[in-house]
C-alpha cells in the first residue's frame, strides 16, 4: 500500500529525496538555501571540494538533453566528493526498449546511491523514488511540464542574496507558463516562502486561468505585469511552441512580452532579472537588459551550484 | 537535566590566557593567528585576541564539511561557516576550543584549515581537557584536565555581558 505521507520526507519529517517544492515545508526550503549559502563558499576556497559524499555514486540520468543543468549537478556532486557518472541514456537502453524501472533495477545493481533525473514524462522521477533501495536517494532535475524543484531553489537563493526579505516583494513571473516547469516550481516556492504578490505575465494561451486558485495574479498586459515589480523572472519561450497556433511569430512575442529597456524601467529602480537560461536574445529579452545592471543571470548559475550541493548533501544524510 | 558544574569558566579562562600567551610565537617567527572552533572556541577566540592585544580579527572554523558522522547524522542546520580573515599560507595557527574530548572535531577542523591553504604549524589550545580520546591528538595548552562519564555532555555557555560558564548535561539515549 502507498503511504500517504510526502514521499519526499522520512517520518521526522526530513528530505530524503526532492521531487517537487509543492508540499516542502518553509523551515525545509529555508535550510536548503542556508546550507547553500555554506557550500557558496566552498567554491571560492583553494581547494573546491569537500568529503561529505566521499564514496558515493551519483547517477546523473537525463533522459531529456540539457547540457548545462546535467553540467551544474556533475560539478556539485564532484565538489562533494562523489563519483559522477553520466549516462547517454536518451541514446542507450531507452532507445533499446528497456523500461524505466528496469533502467533503475540495473543501475541499482551498480550501486547507485543517487539518481539524478531530468524525464520528459511528469511524474517519472517520483516513479523511481517509490522503488529504489531505501539508502537510495532521487533528485528531479525536471519532468515533463511538472516541477524543476532546484531551478526554484536557486531562484529563491538568488531572490534572497540580492532581496534579503521574501515578505515584502512583487515578484513577476514572464513568458511561456502554461508550458513551464520552471514556473510552476518557482510560483510554489514563492508561495511558501511568504511573497505577498507574485504575478504571472503572458498571453492568454501561455498562462493558465487556473493561476488565480494558487493566489497568483494573472496579466497578459505587460505594463500592467511588472509595474512596480522587485523581481522579474523572464521564461525562455520555447521555440517548439511557435509552430502551433499558440503564438504568431518570435519577433510579435518580443514586440509585447520580450522585456526591453524602456519595459525594465516600469519596475522598481533596484529591481533585479533573472533567467533560467538558456537565453534568447532577442526573443524574450533584450541584450541591452540581458546584460545590463539589472541582470542577474550569471550569479543564478553560481548560486545554482551551491544549492544543488545543499540539496544532495542534505538528502544523501538523511535515512529512509 | 542541567547542572552547573563547579568549573569556574572565568577563572579557567585566564588560565588558558596566560597558557596561550606563553604558547604564541615570536614575530620573527612569522604571522600567527589563533582560529576559534564554533561556536565555544570561537567565542574564546575572540575574546583571546583582544585580551592578548593581537591585531585584527582571529579565525573562526567550523568542523561540519569534514565530520566523519555525516553518514548517520547528515547536516544539521547551523549558522556555521568557516571565516578566516587572513590567508592559511605559511602562517602558525593555533586553535582554540573549549572541551578537547575524541579529538574528533579537532581532526574535521584540520582538514577544513587545509582547504585554505598550507600552514606552517597547526597547535592547539582548550579551556577543559575532558579525557576520552579516540584520536592521537593533544593539546599543547589546557586550562584544566578532568574526567567524564560518557554519558554527560560539557558545554561552555556565554552571557551577555561576555562572561563564561560551563553546563553539563546528560546526553539523550542514542
Amino acid at each position: 500500500m502507498l503511504s500517504r505521507r510526502n514521499p519526499q520526507l522520512n517520518a521526522h519529517g526530513e528530505l530524503i529525496h526532492l521531487l517537487s517544492i509543492e508540499g516542502l515545508p518553509r523551515a525545509i526550503l529555508t535550510q536548503i538555501l542556508d546550507t547553500a549559502g555554506t557550500f557558496l563558499s566552498v567554491n571560492e576556497r583553494e581547494v573546491k571540494k569537500v568529503p561529505l559524499l566521499r564514496g558515493k555514486s551519483v547517477f546523473n540520468l537525463f533522459f531529456e538533453n540539457s547540457t548545462r543543468t546535467r553540467t551544474t549537478f556533475e560539478i556539485a556532486a564532484k565538489r562533494l566528493s562523489a563519483d559522477v557518472i553520466n549516462l547517454d541514456i536518451a541514446r542507450s537502453s531507452t532507445a533499446k526498449g528497456e523500461s524505466l524501472l528496469d533502467t533503475i533495477a540495473n543501475l541499482s545493481a551498480m550501486h547507485a546511491d543517487m539518481f539524478i533525473v531530468r524525464h520528459a514524462e511528469s511524474g517519472a522521477p517520483y516513479l523511481i523514488a517509490q522503488h529504489v533501495a531505501p539508502h537510495v536517494h532521487v533528485v528531479n532535475a525536471g519532468d515533463g511540464r511538472h516541477a524543476h524543484p532546484t531551478q526554484a531553489l536557486l531562484d529563491m537563493y538568488t531572490i534572497r542574496h540580492f532581496k534579503r526579505d521574501f515578505t515584502n516583494l512583487t515578484v513577476a513571473v514572464v513568458g511561456d507558463i502554461v508550458h513551464s516547469r520552471v514556473a510552476r516550481s518557482d510560483i510554489h516556492a514563492l508561495t511558501t516562502l511568504g511573497v505577498p504578490e507574485i504575478r504571472a505575465v503572458g498571453p492568454k494561451t501561455l498562462v493558465p486561468g487556473d493561476l488565480s486558485a494558487m493566489g497568483v495574479r494573472v496579466c497578459h498586459d505587460m505594463a500592467e505585469g511588472i509595474r512596480g515589480a522587485d523581481v522579474i523572472i523572464m521564461l525562455r519561450l520555447q521555440n517548439e511552441r511557435m509552430s502551433g497556433a499558440m503564438l504568431p511569430s518570435a519577433g510579435e512575442f518580443f514586440m509585447t512580452y520580450g522585456l526591453t529597456p524602456e519595459k525594465l524601467a516600469l519596475a522598481k529602480p533596484d529591481a533585479i532579472v533573472m533567467h533560467p537560461g538558456p537565453i534568447n536574445r532577442g526573443v524574450e529579452i533584450d541584450s541591452q537588459v540581458a546584460d545590463g545592471r539589472a541582470s542577474v543571470i550569471l550569479p543564478q548559475v553560481t548560486f545554482g551550484i551551491a544549492v544543488r550541493m545543499a540539496v544532495m548533501s542534505l538528502i544523501a544524510g538523511n535515512q529512509a | 537535566m542541567t547542572t552547573t558544574l563547579q568549573l569556574d569558566a572565568e577563572a579557567l579562562y585566564a588560565d588558558l590566557r596566560e597558557g596561550v600567551r606563553r604558547i604564541l610565537r615570536p614575530p620573527s617567527a612569522g604571522p600567527t593567528s589563533l582560529v576559534g572552533i564554533w561556536s565555544g572556541g570561537a567565542w574564546l577566540a575572540e575574546r583571546l585576541q583582544r585580551d592578548l592585544g593581537l591585531a585584527g580579527a582571529p579565525g573562526v572554523i567550523s568542523s561540519t564539511l569534514h565530520r566523519d558522522d555525516f553518514g548517520s547524522r547528515g547536516l544539521t542546520a547551523r549558522s556555521d561557516a568557516t571565516q578566516l580573515p587572513f590567508d592559511i599560507e605559511g602562517r602558525h595557527i593555533v586553535l582554540v576550543d573549549d572541551v578537547l574530548y575524541t579529538g574528533r572535531t579537532v581532526r574535521a577542523v584540520i582538514n577544513e584549515l587545509y582547504d585554505f591553504g598550507r600552514p606552517a604549524s597547526v597547535t592547539l589550545a582548550v579551556l577543559v581537557d575532558r579525557g576520552g580520546r579516540e584520536l592521537p591528538i593533544e593539546a599543547a595548552c589546557m586550562a584544566a584536565r578532568l574526567v567524564l562519564p560518557a554519558t554527560q555532555k560539557l558545554t561552555l555557555a556565554r552571557d551577555e555581558n561576555g562572561r563564561f560558564s560551563f553546563s553539563v548535561r546528560e546526553r539523550p539515549a542514542a
